[in-house]
């Protein structure tokens, strides 16, 4: 098993890939598979997240098997 | 119900499509909706098409959340909500948002608070076409001024 992680629209541009898939390395939180994936860029407040398409907020536990997503606010409706 | 659309639909046909679809005949005495249009412009710019993103799954178990929500706070017998997806053109309809109730309040706050939640917190994205160019939408504007 591995963590799934995606990235929507302009989120996915800026970082050129729409996937990616980390290994778990046990006591995850949102924030580390942030860092995994997108180097030294910070999780600001314009990144939102969720884990298994619920919200998620950068504390929240990440486990193997887990989808976690990124993308920036939303823009609906 | 709710519903993803990734084809251009009229919202007056499907909004009595569903009405007559309703069981609850006699039970509800009013009905609001709110229809979204695609705009020619945005932020001073004339907007030519528009791609809308989603996150399927997650955007479906959202729309429902909201729709559950709306059923919580207040007396409702239906709820609709449709949202596009794909390439759109000027003048489609973007969303539709219904609700029916015994009485007018109701029905005109849920459908309120169902347009606001999914505007500020659905996952949806606008990449607007321009003349030239393409363009992320940053982000959506406050409902309440």
């Amino acid at each position: 098993m591995s963590i799934q992680v995606k990235f929507f629209a302009s989120l996915r541009d800026e970082l050129g890939r729409d996937s990616a898939e980390i290994e778990d390395a046990g006591d995850m939180k949102v924030v580390d598979i942030w860092q995994q994936v997108a180097g030294n860029q910070p999780f600001s407040g314009n990144i939102l997240a969720a884990v298994n398409m619920e919200y998620a907020q950068a504390d929240s536990p990440v486990r193997d098997g887990d989808e976690v997503a990124f993308f920036p606010p939303v823009t609906g409706g | 119900m709710i519903e993803i659309i990734d084809s251009p639909f009229d919202p007056h046909a499907r909004l009595a499509d569903y009405q007559r679809s309703l069981q609850s005949v006699g039970g509800y005495g009013a009905e609001a909706s709110f229809t979204g249009y695609m705009r020619d412009h945005n932020d001073g710019e004339r907007v030519t098409g528009m791609h809308l993103e989603y996150y399927p799954g997650m955007t479906e178990r959202h729309l429902q959340s909201i729709a559950d929500e709306a059923a919580r706070r207040w007396e409702l017998l239906e709820v609709l909500i449709l949202h596009r997806v794909g390439d759109i053109a000027v003048g489609e309809a973007i969303v539709l948002v219904a609700a029916w109730s015994a009485h007018r309040a109701d029905a005109f706050e849920a459908c309120r608070f169902m347009m606001e939640d999914l505007k500020s917190r659905a996952p949806f994205w606008k990449k607007e076409q321009l003349d030239p160019g393409e363009r992320w939408v940053q982000g959506n504007t406050p409902g309440y001024k």
